[in-house]
């Protein structure tokens, strides 16, 4: 039955939405910053692997080794020497953040050009186990669901069961008192932000095999992340799957209505959940 | 209370004027007096170039109003500049509405549609009204691509029988357009000068400088929001209204334009001065210098206004004109609220003895 298909594929693109989702989450938690450039980072992770690909003449997964910590590295470098000088008030994080995001969609403009790109996996992203005859899942799709679930699951115990975690919790409740308890806030938060941006790697690779990109797709995957954040539950790891996973499944629907509908619908679910459920599925902390 | 008290209260005064806000009202009196005139001694390009700089100026500063004032960092209003644009181009062509009419249909359409974004985005707070606001702007974009009605994806063009019914001449034509753009430019500014002198200004100056004090004292924050929303939403769509009837065609894309409408002026904003009325005026004419000299690289010249703007942000956060403002206490607009001690004459005198 292709009504079951569709919902089969709305759940696992959800996961994929979860992930972008997550280290948004993440960085608000630690720091409420809410990171406009998000997106464009994604992004950033996704032309280093194709150029890691072209480079080592590997696949996309296996280029994940090389970006991963590439793009933890960066995160840490530009929350220290840019992003702890923007924390405290409401305004300067947020057009910090959106200049940031506007001069990494331009720079990678004038370095890679308009193209749209895409990371290619091979017959994997063909490959799919079929059920019954109507009803064929992806295992690429799979994979991508697996990983973002057990991604999850990490932060999840990263964030109660380690000293890391702990400190992480501790400059989110209070960045003073954890200050004077010994823990260095500007090097915890560039540590979160680090961590955010090693998930985000993870899940750029994932959607730029999915999808093609360019330099100007970020900011369509930072409102996905955010409408999952949002939908969710601000604070809840757990929610942001939820989330994720309404978000893909309100697509998947919108986009068996109408080809051109799949985002539309995203949007459109989103405002309805904000208008009868303004603190998400699963608040955490409140607004 | 008794009467001495209530002499007391009288006897002291909030003045707004001061002497450099005088002198700033005769400059911007001469100014637009100049500048009304231009179609009398400027050529054709000159006034292209200033109906571009008047609608800059008018959207910067309502942006202004919105993120300076009331504390609502919008990444949506080209939701409004769209809508205005749209609306005046289907009034003409469906309705055969000569597009002068279209302009208070735009504010009012505007208007209208930005009460009910406006009670959802509340919502949400900070940074994620920012994006909230962003996710409205592309439904927008996406519906007008999906409704064949509207033209989609391609848009629609302003048959040349509507343009003509503006005016006859083309310099006529040139000139009433001209005078519109200015006429908003300068009505926006007034709107807001004078909405900042009522007690909603005072409001939202203590909003922006402290929400939760504010809230404790007494102020309906929500209120003071969704009032400021749909005087800028309203005005944006009169503005876009204008923009496209001198593009003569438009498109969701550039009706619906993030960078277009409204990255440019969150810097024009922040470089100028987010939160004085002079800022996005000083911040419009950096951004015109500058893209004179910087005209044919778009992409370096993004580049180069967002790491000013990130700058300014961290060095100086009230911008160039609020370093200036705090520095020699200037100001253009007579906003600022001074106590002055009434003294009536006859006490003056009786008080007056011991030196």
């Amino acid at each position: 039955m292709s009504f079951v298909n569709v919902i089969v594929q709305g759940v696992l693109l959800g996961g994929l939405y979860a992930l972008f989702a997550a280290g948004l989450s993440l960085i608000f938690g630690v720091m409420r910053l809410v990171n406009i450039a998000h997106g464009d980072l994604i992004v950033v992770a996704a032309y280093f692997a194709y150029f890691t690909m072209q480079a080592l003449g590997v696949g996309p997964f296996t280029s994940l080794i090389a970006v991963v910590p590439a793009i933890a590295v960066i995160g840490y470098i530009l929350q220290r020497s840019l992003l702890n000088f923007a924390l405290g008030e409401d305004l300067p994080p947020l057009l910090v953040t959106f200049g940031l995001s506007i001069i990494i969609q331009n720079v990678l403009l004038i370095l890679f050009t308009h193209d749209n790109r895409k990371l290619y996996a091979g017959p994997i992203e063909m490959a799919s186990w079929k059920f019954t005859p109507d009803l064929a899942v992806g295992v690429l799709p799979v994979i991508q669901f697996v990983v973002a679930v057990l991604i999850i699951g990490g932060l999840q115990l990263l964030f109660y069961r380690t000293t890391l975690g702990r400190a992480f919790r501790a400059t989110s409740d209070d960045p003073a008192i954890a200050q004077l308890m010994g823990i260095e806030n500007r090097h915890i938060f560039a540590l979160a932000m680090a961590l955010s941006l090693a998930v985000v790697a993870v899940a750029g690779v994932f959607i730029a095999v999915r999808t093609t990109f360019n330099p100007f797709y970020g900011p369509q995957l930072l409102i996905f992340g955010f409408e999952a954040v949002i939908m969710g539950g601000l604070g809840s790891l757990w929610g942001t799957l939820a989330g994720g996973i309404l978000l893909g499944l309100a697509q998947a629907l919108g986009g068996q209505i109408n080809v051109g509908l799949p985002f539309t619908a995203g949007h459109v679910v989103f405002l309805l959940v904000l208008f009868v459920r303004p603190q998400g599925l699963f608040p955490k902390v409140s607004m | 209370m008794s009467a001495d008290s209530n002499t007391a209260l009288r006897s002291v005064q909030v003045v707004h004027a001061s002497l450099a806000s005088r002198i700033g009202l005769a400059f911007w009196t001469l100014l637009v007096a100049v500048l009304i005139a231009l179609p009398y001694w400027g050529d054709r390009q000159m006034m292209r170039l200033s109906t571009e700089i008047y609608s800059f100026v008018a959207l910067a500063s309502l942006w202004n109003l919105l993120a300076g004032y009331a504390g609502l960092v919008s990444v949506g209003q080209q939701t409004f500049v769209g809508l205005g644009g749209y609306t005046l181009y289907l009034c003409a062509l469906w309705a055969g509405l000569n597009p002068m009419l279209g302009l208070p249909l735009a504010g009012l359409l505007g208007c209208l549609i930005s009460i009910p974004i406006v009670l959802l985005l509340l919502k949400l707070r900070g940074a994620y009204f920012t994006i909230g606001s962003w996710v409205v702007a592309e439904v927008f974009l996406q519906i007008f691509q999906l409704v064949p009605a509207v033209g989609g994806g391609s848009g629609i063009s302003l048959p040349a029988t509507v343009v003509l019914s503006i005016a006859k001449s083309r310099s006529a034509r040139e000139a009433l357009i001209y005078w519109v753009f200015l006429a908003l430019a300068v009505a926006v500014i007034g709107v807001i000068v004078i909405l900042l002198r009522t007690r909603y200004g005072l409001a939202l100056q203590a909003i922006r400088d402290n929400e939760t004090a504010a809230k404790s004292n007494g102020i309906d924050v929500v209120r003071a929001r969704t009032v400021v929303f749909v005087v800028a939403a309203a005005a944006s769509s009169m503005v876009g209204s204008m923009i496209f009837l001198q593009k003569l065609s438009i498109t969701p894309f550039s009706a619906f334009s993030i960078n277009d409408w409204t990255v440019n002026m969150i810097f024009i904003t922040v470089i100028g001065g987010i939160g004085r009325v002079e800022g996005p005026i000083l911040g419009t004419v950096i951004y015109f210098a500058l893209r004179e000299y910087l005209a044919d690289l778009a992409s370096i010249y993004l580049i180069i206004l967002g790491m000013v703007a990130i700058g300014v942000m961290l060095k100086a956060p009230k911008g160039i004109w609020g370093y200036v403002a705090d520095r020699f206490g200037w100001q253009l607009f007579p906003l600022a609220r001074r106590l002055v001690r009434d003294v009536p004459p006859r006490a003056a005198v009786a008080s007056g003895a011991p030196g």
